[in-house]
């Protein structure tokens, strides 16, 4: 009986996470008009989250160019098929591997700046204290970041593939010798721009809204101590990492199942 | 100043953004090469179509001229039909033929157009009405195989025959 009424504390338990989460998300919404008449509040935001994301976003999209290039050539080599290694490098960034190792880096690199921001502010009882002032913290704090971090998570993820695209025609091409021509006719027959860069941006909006939204929860949630913070900035990189993955798997199945 | 300084950085991060997609847009795909080309529709039979997919090349002479646009099945005659979409700017005399080939050996299928010598043009919503259909490995290496069986047994037929 013990076993059965754990169990039932789990899922009650859990059950109100989730409802908690669904409201706390809700209340940011409602509050997204408001910040949006402030819109220098969110440019500082894009300024925070994205620029400064860039570089590590570039470095990591140019070394995954690299390799991809380099490894899919072995394998294509075999079969005289090295022209094709544009495509496929391209296929795999802008479909799969850029809005998700985007993802993924901007979880630990805006992700936990944004809890732990999120996590001090509440721990310095500044949030209280906005409220105090019927300055609304939804408004002014969170909404901004939630807009900053949707914009940002695209054109991060755009520019993931695109350096790497330009990272796999420095191997191919310059290095290896694939011949440019077909390096990039090949490439521009077998993309569409609609179906598979399209929804690649598509799904780094997503992402961008989970990782902003999981990184804003758990730095609002977080207990007001320095080991409450740092759990919690933990947590954002887990749970985004997670869903950004899980969320993956599915609009992929959604977006490209039909041949 | 700082404010106007976080704006331009912001302005800056937003262009390389823009310039990333149009980058992958043009260059790493086909908005450049089917960016709202004047196209008219032409439609094909085959008995079979083997492996063509939607938005498969349609080559005359190795040029690409078009593209197929839908595939579908004839449920009366059962034959496959081909929508593609050609074109303005280069017209085929009416009794030209449809092909579907493959590139290379193991390749992409493309529909091959071979201009015919009617004076008349293909207008949009006409039918090719001469077409080759693709030409499927396994039947071809069939009746190799049956051929090759058929010797075998004959000849095993043949030694037990001769062992009695």
């Amino acid at each position: 009986m013990n076993a059965v009424a754990r169990l039932g504390a789990i899922a009650l338990e859990q059950f109100r996470a989730w409802g908690h989460a669904t409201f706390f998300f809700m209340e940011m919404l409602r509050a997204v008009p408001a910040s949006l008449r402030r819109f220098d509040l969110v440019v500082a935001q894009v300024h925070a989250i994205g620029n400064r994301s860039l570089v590590i976003i570039l470095a990591s999209g140019l070394a995954v160019g690299f390799v991809l290039a380099l490894q899919m050539y072995y394998a294509l080599v075999i079969y005289g098929a090295a022209e094709n290694l544009g495509l496929i490098v391209n296929l795999s960034l802008v479909r799969e591997l850029g809005p998700v190792v985007a993802a993924l880096l901007f979880a630990g690199r805006a992700g936990t700046s944004l809890t732990a921001e999120i996590g001090l502010m509440k721990a310095g009882e500044q949030l209280a204290a906005m409220e105090l002032m019927a300055v609304d913290p939804k408004a002014r704090v969170l909404a901004p970041r939630l807009i900053g971090g949707i914009i940002s998570m695209p054109i991060l993820a755009v520019l993931f593939s695109a350096i790497g695209i330009l990272g796999a025609w420095v191997v191919a091409v310059l290095l290896i010798g694939v011949d440019a021509g077909n390096f990039w006719s090949i490439m521009q027959t077998g993309v569409d721009v609609w179906r598979d860069v399209g929804n690649g941006v598509v799904k780094a909006a997503v992402f961008g809204v989970i990782c902003t939204v999981v990184a804003l929860y758990q730095g609002h949630e977080t207990e007001a101590t320095p080991e409450g913070v740092a759990y919690a900035t933990t947590r954002t990189v887990v749970i985004s990492s997670l869903w950004v993955l899980g969320m993956d798997f599915i609009l992929t199945a959604l977006m490209f199942s039909r041949p | 100043m700082v404010k106007r300084k976080i704006e331009i950085l912001v302005g800056f991060f937003v262009l390389l953004g823009m310039l990333g997609l149009v980058f992958l847009a043009l260059q790493a795909a086909n908005l450049g090469s089917i960016g709202g080309r004047d196209t008219y529709k032409v439609q094909a039979r085959f008995d079979n179509i083997g492996g063509l997919k939607p938005r498969a090349p349609v080559r005359s002479a190795g040029v690409l001229v078009g593209r197929v646009k839908t595939i579908s099945l004839d449920a009366k005659t059962f034959q496959g039909v081909i929508t593609m979409e050609i074109e303005r700017e280069y017209q085929f005399p009416k009794d030209s033929a449809a092909k579907i080939l493959t590139a290379g050996l193991l390749g992409d299928q493309y529909v091959g157009l071979e201009p015919g010598g009617d004076d008349a043009n293909l207008a949009a919503g006409d039918t090719i009405a001469q077409t080759q259909s693709a030409v499927v490995l396994e039947n071809l290496i069939g009746p190799f195989i049956t051929g090759r069986a058929d010797s075998a047994g004959a000849a095993a037929g043949a030694a037990s025959g001769a062992g009695q």
